[in-house]
């Protein structure tokens, strides 16, 4: 049986809330609340609403993810 | 956390694996036009009860079946159901088997009567990237040379690769760590070491890679209708190369019985006959006839 992999996909910030969690509504039209990732942190890259995004999910829980990578 | 496997769970492992290739092959000698997902199912239910197995999938979150049946554009974790094969179409069967503690894992997409070229040209490239997947498995390389050697061969032919679903390790449960994606790039990954037992599966598409799960939660078909195959094999790392601890043999010798199927034996390797197995194997059908 296969087994279903985390996924990376894209989204956009809508909101910043407390804590670096942010609002992001992906491509496919979710709303989820995603964090940032420590190596993001370590390297103090700033995200604002608006800035496109690379989040990881879990298949596990398809509200919460993980920012891993911001766009140009 | 990725388990390791000493000697005697690896005999285990192939005693696990060898009962799901036979489970396998007993399903190929019912593979006909006309019969229906839930006979293959019940079927391969009573070989790996009457042979001492506990069927895996059955009860696995939900899931209702002794089998994962994929027809044509169900890429995985369809549900056996009273649809009737028909000719033409291509039906994946994936078995997972657990025998002693330890599981087996493999999964075989197999023509119902005669399928057009493209489709079983895809079916011969999914299974030849299983063996370059699997070529690729040498101690000290990495998840990530696996998933690009199936990638870029399935690629190169104009297919695609799923994305959403992986192989993963399997021992002890049939879902272990590390995963194993079918695309992504080399060098990266965690390391292959002897001891570690993963079922590499490449899930591949005639279209465009995009899927979407049904609303039961589990059955994944692609988006554009095309035909997906699918193919796995449980490997395990031993002496620093790949062991194939379930085998096509039994799937092969009854498609060729039956004569169908002979483009997509003759894709891939040969398969080795498996240890203990005599010259002319005597099928059941045979030894009551």
């Amino acid at each position: 049986m296969a087994k279903q992999a985390a996924i990376e996909i894209d989204g956009v910030i809508l909101e910043a809330l407390s804590n670096a969690m942010f609002k992001v509504e992906l491509e496919n039209g979710h709303e989820i609340t995603a964090h940032i990732s420590g190596k993001m942190r370590m390297h103090y890259i700033k995200i604002l609403p608006g800035d496109k995004v690379r989040v990881e999910m879990s298949p596990y829980d398809l509200s919460k993810g993980r920012i891993s990578f911001r766009y140009k | 956390m990725i388990y390791l496997k000493t000697a005697e769970d690896m005999e285990l492992m192939r005693a696990a694996s060898s009962l799901c290739s036979r489970t396998l092959g007993e399903v190929a000698k019912w593979i006909a036009p006309g019969v229906t997902t839930k006979k293959l199912d019940t079927i391969a239910r009573e070989y790996i009860c009457d042979n001492g197995g506990t069927p895996a999938c059955l009860g696995y979150g939900g899931f209702p079946g002794t089998l994962c049946i994929e027809v044509n554009e169900t890429v995985v974790h369809g549900f056996p159901s009273s649809y009737a094969l028909r000719e033409g179409d291509i039906v994946g069967t994936d078995c997972v088997v657990e025998l002693n503690g330890f599981h087996g894992d493999s999964c075989y997409t197999f023509p119902v009567g005669e399928v057009s070229e493209s489709v079983m040209s895809l079916l011969c490239a999914t299974k030849e990237s299983l063996y370059k997947g699997i070529e690729a498995a040498q101690s000290g390389r990495r998840i990530g040379d696996i998933a690009n050697a199936v990638q870029t061969y399935c690629e190169r032919r104009g297919y695609s690769v799923v994305r959403e679903m992986c192989g993963h390790g399997i021992g002890r449960k049939m879902h272990e760590d590390p995963e194993v994606p079918n695309y992504g790039r080399r060098g990266i990954g965690a390391v292959l070491r002897n001891g570690m037992c993963i079922a590499i599966e490449p899930m591949i598409n005639l279209g465009s890679k995009n899927i979407v799960i049904s609303d039961n939660g589990w059955e994944c078909r692609t988006r554009d209708r095309k035909p997906s195959a699918h193919f796995e094999h449980t490997i395990a790392m031993i002496d620093d190369r790949p062991e194939i601890l379930t085998t096509f043999y039994y799937i092969e010798q009854e498609m060729r019985r039956n004569g169908y199927g002979e483009a997509l034996i003759a894709a891939g390797p040969e398969q080795p006959l498996p240890a203990g197995e005599a010259e002319s194997g005597v099928s059941d059908a045979e030894a009551d006839a």
